[in-house]
Formats: C-alpha cells, structure tokens, sequence
C-alpha cells in the first residue's frame, strides 16, 4: 500500500493549554465538588467533576478512561481464542455474557452455524449472567439509596449463582467460557437441577426486595421524579438494555433481532412508563423473573449432542482423547493454537443484548486466525455520556441514585 | 415469543404515606433473617468445596510411574495470554533414564509467573500431554516477586501425580519394541 503523508498542526499550544484549563473554572458563587475517581457510589473508577449552586447541581462533567486498557489493540495482537479471557473484564459483572457476543460475532464472520446443544447451554450463560448483573445491580441499587439490608439479600442469591460459574467454567468471575465454534467444557451432571434449585430460591428472594423497596415511600421519595430520561433523549444518545426500556422504548434485540433461539423462549420484555430513577428499578426486577422463566424453558427443553461445531475441523480444537491418540488431530491441535482458528476474510457488527445493554463488536478480518480490527460498543459508554445533560438542576444527593439506577459498569466504559 | 409488559405504577396509598406499614414489614424481613442460618463462612478456619474442574493455580504432574509428562513442546507458552509461562526446552539424559530415553525432550526450566497469570486454563487445554493441570488451590502469596515466580520443581511438588488413562510414550515404547522384535 502506498503511504500517504500529511502535515498536522499543532496550533498555538499555550492558548490552547489556557483555554481548556480556564473551561472549568468557576464563576461568581458557585462551588466546584469532585466525586471520584475512587468513590463508592461510582461503582468503579468514574470521576465527576461538578458545579454547586447551593445544594443544585449547575455543571456536571464526567471524566472516564481510568479503567483503559486497549483491548482493541490487544485483540489484534492474539489469535480469536485468546481473546476470549479479556471479554471478561469487559463488563465483569456479566462475563459470560460477554464471552457469548464475542464468540458469536466472530462465527458470523466464519459463517458458522454451533450445534443445537451449544446454543441452549448459551442462552441459558447469557441469562443467568443477566440476573447475577440485575441482582448486583438491584442491590447495590438499594444500597445507593439507603437501604442497605436489600444489597445483603440479593448478594446472597448472587453468590449462589457464582457457585454453579464455577461448577460451570471452573471460575467464579474470569469465566472464559467460549471458544470460537463452541464451549469450553459440557455442563457437569447434575448441574441443570441446581439451576432449578437456584431458580426456585431466587424469586421469593425478589419478593422480599421488592416488598422492601417497591412500596417504600422513602424509596419512592427518592427516585420517583428523578433522572427522568425521555423517550427522545435515550435514543439520541443511544441508550440500549434497561435503561432505554425505562423511558418506554420497547426495544429488546432479543425480541426484535432474535439470535440464539431466543424466538423459541416465551418471555415478557418490560417496559418503563416515565424513565425516571424508579422505572430503572422496575424494569430490572421484572427482567430478573423474565430472565428466570427463560431459563425453566431451557432446562425443559434441553437438546442433546455435541458442545461444539466438530465438523468445522480448521476452526475448533480437536477433543483431548482425540489430540492424546492420534497424529493428525495432535496436528490440527498445534495449527488452531499457533495460527489461531482459520475465519475467513470479511466483516460484521454483531450486537447482542447484555444485561446492561447491547454490547457490540465489529469485527474486521483479513482472513486468518488473528482479527484485523475490533471494535468494541459498550452500553455504559452511552449511559454515561448522558450525565452531562441529565445530571444538572437535581440535589447533589440525587447523584447517587441517578448514578445507582443507570447501572453501567467501568470495565466496558473504558475498555 | 416475546411480549411486552408495561410496569404499570400505582400511587401509595395513605397508610403507605405513613411509613407504618413499611416499617412493620420491614422489620418482620429483617428480623426473620436474623433467626436464619448464616451463610457467610469463617474463612480461613472453614475452606469452601472447590468443585472438580475448577481453575485454580496451573501445576504440572508427574505420571503415575513418577516420570516427568511435559515434553516441553512449548505450546502453553504459546498460547497463554498474559505470557506468564517460559520455558527452556532440554533434553532427556539417555544414559541417566534410558527407559525415558525416546521421549526424547523434556523442560529443562520451566517457570509460571503467577503475577502474570491469570487463571484461563487454556494451557491444560492445548497440551497434548496432559502434563498441566489448573488444580485447586486458589490463594497464594509471597514477599518478593522472584517467591511468584514458580519454577519446575514447586510446579511439581504443587502438582503431584494424576492418574493418566493414557500412557502414550509407554505405548510408543512397547510399539518401537514390537517393530524391532517384527525386523
Ligand atoms: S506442559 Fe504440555 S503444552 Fe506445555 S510444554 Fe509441556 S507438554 Fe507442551
Ligand atoms: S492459566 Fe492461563 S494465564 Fe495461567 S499459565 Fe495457564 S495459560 Fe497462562
């Protein structure tokens, strides 16, 4: 390729440095407040850089990008596989839904189409990681807010779930589930019962949260009315997941672009009426038992047969009894580890609904076993970008409820 | 099929507006939990169950004759993610383990850094020895970098021996002496 080169100007730097440095300087009475980067209700690493007016919040600037690690750039250094661990640390309070986007959007590119097996057994990762995210975020939610007891129950439960993760994947956390055509493992016996189990024991919990909180009127004094996102303002700046349904947008991906399945699951989508605070925590309770219907559906249902698309031999990793005996699959397994899982030429935006949002990536290979280019969307890049317009004219104790109810994670901010 | 459910809200009503009636079931909640097992556990004095397969720090083992399995292929190096695996290939000493001898290569150094490590287990899973294994131990701990950095003998002494359903370089031997004995 011919190299081009063009001449970049710089400007007049010390005006420039003296412009942007008196942007955030006060006048008349105001106060300047900054919350973070390291602040409980930040839930992560975000630095808010605020102008009081009295107890009003006049100016509201968030700082992100503490939690950056270029996971693009990293992607493009490592073949399809490897990439799977740092899919978790994207938003690390649902991995395995990450691993699941990620592995999908690159069979796409692939073409390839995972046993029937593979699919329940991701649906059934992508729910249960949207009820431990929904669960955290509920809790933490009613933490924010003063109730503090709510965050102990639903942490229960959530922990129960991290047990059948690590029954599951061999991790709590740093789950790594997927491969590029498949999974990593089958499911253990026995596993889907506990599912049940869990299932059972999750929603009485719920109604307890929802019978401290729901009717609460000190709750609802604190969230009803505030942050109210309209309809028109969440899809201006692109809000996706729960936060977009809470201002009455019925827009789920996976009702509306169905993949995996998910057309064969019966589930209710709900949706918010005002897109305030409290609609935030509606949705996300309700979402917890929709999310539990689906996955009865799935353990009723159960397919049998392979984890992973055997047939496509230059793409998944030969069976280990299989690598241990005999030479040519011991070959295919040094080829698909060195070189990576041969995906052919072409590109694809792939977006899949994660419990905080659509998480998308756009994949651009040239053929081979290492991507080209890999763009990551985070949902809580677009949440948080909503704060400068939404967070001005409320109390400065309204931050963290405003904050709490958008439930956006750092890890996928920053990337 | 999917439905759309709207959440509906309706407005307190004035017994709610008092506070009473939450105070009194939220008191009811917590004082139920209050009488409940815990379920918190004292750690360290009880250790949790650590479920089969589960990916704690990476070992290597030893076959159930004792005898090194990694043939230091060099694949797990390759394909860790963090990089926290070096290995210096070296060979077997065919006069100090003859019955050994036709393997051939084994590590001579073989170091994980478990500051670098980050628990993927994708080397158990590329080798195709099964000389590596993620078993069950989950903290660890040191004073200085170079104490986190485990060498060839503390991965065997973490690892220990695994039972092996394969015995491939038995197999390859008894196979080399068969074709010999066929000559
Ligand atoms: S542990 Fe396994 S993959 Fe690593 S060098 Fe040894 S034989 Fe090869
Ligand atoms: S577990 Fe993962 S990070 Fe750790 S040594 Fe093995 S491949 Fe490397």
């Amino acid at each position: 390729m011919a190299t081009t080169t063009q001449e970049i100007s710089i400007g007049d730097l010390p005006a420039r440095a003296a412009a942007a440095s008196s942007e955030g300087e006060l006048k008349g009475d105001n106060m300047a407040i900054n919350v973070g980067p390291s602040h409980p209700t930040t839930h992560g690493v975000l630095r808010l850089l605020m102008e009081l007016d009295g107890d009003t919040i006049t100016k509201c600037r968030p700082v992100i990008g503490y939690l950056h690690r270029g996971d693009e750039k990293i992607a493009e250094n490592m073949t399809y596989n490897q990439f799977v661990p740092y899919t978790d640390r994207l938003d690390y309070l649902a991995p395995l839904a990450n691993n699941v986007a990620y592995a999908m959007t690159v069979e796409k590119v692939a073409g390839l189409q995972v046993p029937e097996r593979c699919e329940a057994i991701r649906v059934l990762c992508c729910e249960l990681a949207r009820i431990s995210s929904h669960l955290l975020g509920v809790g933490v939610y009613g933490m924010d807010a003063g109730a503090w007891t709510v965050f102990m129950y639903t942490f229960t439960e959530r922990e129960k779930l991290y047990t059948l993760f690590e029954e599951l994947t061999g991790a709590r956390f740093t789950t790594s589930y997927t491969r590029i055509g498949g999974v990593a493992r089958d499911i253990p016996e026995g596993w889907l019962g506990r599912v049940n189990d869990f299932c059972n024991g999750v929603l009485p919990v719920l109604d307890q949260v929802e019978k401290l909180l729901t009717r609460n009127r000190i709750f609802l004094d604190r969230t009803e009315g505030i942050g109210v996102i309209s309809r028109e303002t969440a899809l201006a700046y692109g809000l996706t997941g729960p936060n977009l349904r809470a201002s009455g947008v019925d827009f789920d991906l996976r009702k509306d672009r169905p993949y995996l399945g998910y057309d064969r699951y019966d589930f209710d989508v709900p949706v918010g009426t005002t897109g305030d605070c409290y609609d935030r925590y509606l949705v996300r309770g309700e979402e917890i038992r929709q999310s539990v219907r689906i996955v009865r559906q799935i353990i009723e249902t159960f397919p049998d047969g392979p984890v992973c698309a055997e047939e496509a031999k230059q793409i998944v990793a030969p069976q280990k009894s299989k690598v241990l005996s005999s030479m040519e699959e011991l070959i295919q397994n040094f080829m698909i580890t060195t070189e990576g899982p041969r995906i052919p030429a072409g590109e694809v935006y792939f977006e899949a609904e994660n419990p905080k949002g659509a998480l998308g990536f756009f994949l651009v290979s040239k053929g081979g076993g290492v991507p080209y280019r890999l763009k990551i969307r985070g949902p809580s890049f677009c949440s948080l970008s909503l704060l400068e317009e939404l967070v001005p004219g409320h109390h400065m104790t309204d931050i963290t409820c405003i904050l709490g109810s958008l439930d956006f994670v750092m890890g996928e901010c920053d990337r | 099929m999917a439905t759309t459910k709207v959440m509906e809200r309706k407005p307190l009503t004035m017994a709610e507006k008092t506070f009473i009636p939450q105070i009194a079931s939220g008191l009811k909640t917590t004082f139920g939990n209050m009488l409940k097992k815990p379920v918190t556990l004292e750690y360290p004095d009880e250790r949790p169950v650590i479920p089969n397969n589960y990916r704690g720090v990476p070992t290597l083992v030893k076959d159930p004759n004792g005898r090194e399995k990694c043939v230091s292929c060099q694949l797990c190096e390759f394909v860790c993610p963090p990089k926290a695996i070096r290995i210096t290939p070296g060979s077997i000493d065919a006069d100090a383990e003859p019955d050994r001898a036709h393997v051939e290569k084994a590590p001579q150094e073989f170091d994980i850094n478990m500051l670098r490590c980050i628990y993927c287990g994708y080397c158990q899973e590329v080798c195709p020895e099964e000389a590596i294994f993620l078993q069950d131990i989950f903290s660890v701990s040191g004073y200085s970098r170079d104490e986190m950095v485990n060498n060839k003998e503390k991965l065997y002494a973490l690892g220990g021996t695994l039972p092996d359903a394969h015995l491939k370089w038995d197999k390859k031997k008894a196979a080399e002496e068969r074709g010999n004995e066929a000559h």
